[in-house]
């Protein structure tokens, strides 16, 4: 039995005619993070939407925790959770309230012992009676953490989840995600432009280009394949090839 | 060149700013249908509603000297029905301005239920309005809607649920559309006021209007109450029929709310509706 907690196999989009996402496929094993990279329009919001059952695919299926996330997507998603920077949380509510019924809408037992676990895990205190919608970008951040962990998920989604911090707390972020998943042996998917922090994060990296997976490996394999010394510089020849007449399916098969 | 005649060098004129705000408004009109609806909704409503109230008046002058009461009940039982569907359009507004949804559409919380916490909301906000209206109405007007004894239960929870197939419609149209369709969820109830017969008997209605008066709920509600308080009668057959009304019209709201759920997925309108 396959230990992937998420599979993605031969995933499309079309959007009036439009293939925003072409023929995706990978999986997430427990205890991994795959880095999901690619310039603005790639198609990584599309494939978490897809993920999260919020966008129904096309063509192909999105399994999570072994289940058909077209068909039968409750019954795991109280053991998955996802944090973006384009979806806010409650904007009149304050931190502990938005924290406290995310708690309940997930079922969590004893939501206050979670929230103040995680307020103090992630150093909420300071703003956790205010309301959300008068926090700054970096504790708007955090708190969307907070809440993408209220339910201690088995597979955690993650759009950007550094975006407006500063490098110490980015940093520090990081750091509290690793233990996390150590903790947990939960799968995480990462979308983020941040090369660092994937390169830190992430164990396996897929870089999607106009719908499609164009490479993927592990950071210091990607770069060794494309030789250079960064994983940023990889990012970049991707980002700006022109695609090849044999398209960058081809490219991605070349490059294995 | 003289210095009075040289165009600024930037922001253009004020008839040029003006004109582009007109043709701002004109774009963001133009892609929305209800928006243009909405200028057309009330001096109609308004008129067809008094219109038909006039009517009434002048030609049953016996019942005007004891129509206080019913027509205070009648505008009691009808804020049930408006502050029911309000409730309800405004608890899913919100999650859409504050750009929940997508939040909640990935939770376990399955539509179903969310329609279930909807109509909660709508029930809560439904009673905070017309709970202390109906007691003002006694202290003003020593009017107790209360007389209507059980009936009245009936009566409330037909309309409220009416509200709520209503209020679900409104928001599969939200879903659909998005937030152009926002004034709707103001405006969808008035529609079915004139004819609801809430304050003049469906015999007032044209004969070929009152077939579509006795298609809705609200027609036997607001007649079972007139014969209560003008007859001193309970018309079971009335609030039977109008319970089988509610029950066709919450299946429909309901159908079309969670076929708009399973679009705005197949379509990607979740995370866009509220933009």
């Amino acid at each position: 039995m396959s230990d992937a907690l998420i599979e993605v196999c031969g995933a499309s989009k079309t959007f009036d005619g439009i293939d925003a996402v072409r023929d995706v496929s990978f999986s997430v094993a427990r205890g991994e993070t795959v880095g999901l990279l690619g310039a603005n329009g790639a198609g990584k919001t599309t494939t978490v939407s897809m993920l999260l059952g919020l966008l129904l695919p096309s063509a192909g299926s999105v399994r999570m925790l072994g289940e058909d996330m077209a068909r039968h997507r409750h019954r795991v998603l109280g053991r998955v959770n996802f944090s973006s920077p384009y979806v806010d949380l409650p904007r009149r509510l304050t931190v502990i309230q938005n924290l406290t019924f995310f708690a309940r809408l997930y079922g969590v037992p004893d939501p206050r012992g979670r929230v103040r676990r995680l307020a103090e895990q992630l150093e909420l205190g300071e703003f956790l009676r205010r309301r959300s919608g008068h926090l700054s970008a970096g504790q708007k951040t955090r708190v969307s953490l907070a809440k993408a962990l209220i339910n201690d998920p088995e597979v955690l989604l993650l759009d950007e989840p550094t975006a407006s911090l500063d490098p110490d707390s980015a940093d520090w972020m990081r750091g509290y995600l690793m233990r996390y998943q150590a903790r947990r042996g939960c799968a995480i998917l990462l979308a983020s432009h941040n090369m660092a922090e994937v390169e830190r994060l992430c164990d396996t990296v897929l870089i999607m280009q106009r719908g499609r997976i164009v490479a993927r490996g592990a950071p210091p394999e990607l770069v060794a394949r494309y030789g250079r010394e960064t994983l940023e510089q990889v990012f970049l020849d991707i980002a700006r090839r022109r695609p090849t007449d044999a398209g960058p399916a081809a490219a991605e098969e070349a490059a294995q | 060149m003289t210095a009075a005649a040289e165009t600024p060098a930037g922001g253009g004129s004020p008839a040029m700013r003006v004109g582009a705000m007109v043709l701002r408004h004109v774009f963001l009109m133009r892609s929305s249908w209800p928006r243009i609806f909405e200028l057309m909704y009330w001096p109609t409503i308004q008129m067809i509603l008094w219109g038909f109230i006039t009517t009434f008046l002048m030609t049953n002058s016996s019942y005007v000297a004891q129509a206080t009461g019913i027509l205070i009940s009648a505008v009691l039982l009808w804020d049930v029905l408006f502050r029911g569907q309000l409730g309800f359009s405004l608890s899913f507004l919100e999650e859409i301005f504050s750009r929940n949804l997508a939040n909640l559409a990935v939770s376990p919380l399955r539509p179903a239920e969310f329609l279930l916490s909807l109509t909660t909301m709508s029930l809560i906000r439904t009673v905070i309005g017309v709970l202390p209206a109906a007691g003002l109405a006694i202290v003003f007007y020593h009017v107790s809607i209360f007389d209507l004894g059980l009936p009245l239960v009936a009566f409330f929870s037909i309309l409220l649920v009416m509200g709520w197939a209503i209020g679900m419609m409104v928001c599969a149209l939200i879903l659909r559309v998005g937030l152009g369709a926002e004034n709707v969820a103001w405006l969808a109830i008035f529609l079915i006021a004139p004819v609801s017969a809430i304050y003049y008997p469906v015999a007032t209605l044209p004969p070929w209007l009152q077939p579509l008066s006795w298609a809705l709920p609200t027609a036997p509600v607001f007649e079972g109450m007139r014969a209560i308080l003008h007859d001193g009668v309970v018309r079971t057959d009335l609030m039977l029929d109008a319970i089988a009304l509610d029950a066709v019209y919450l299946a429909v709201g309901a159908t079309l709310f969670l076929y708009s759920f399973h679009v705005a997925r197949r379509r990607g309108l979740l995370l866009q509706v509220g933009e």
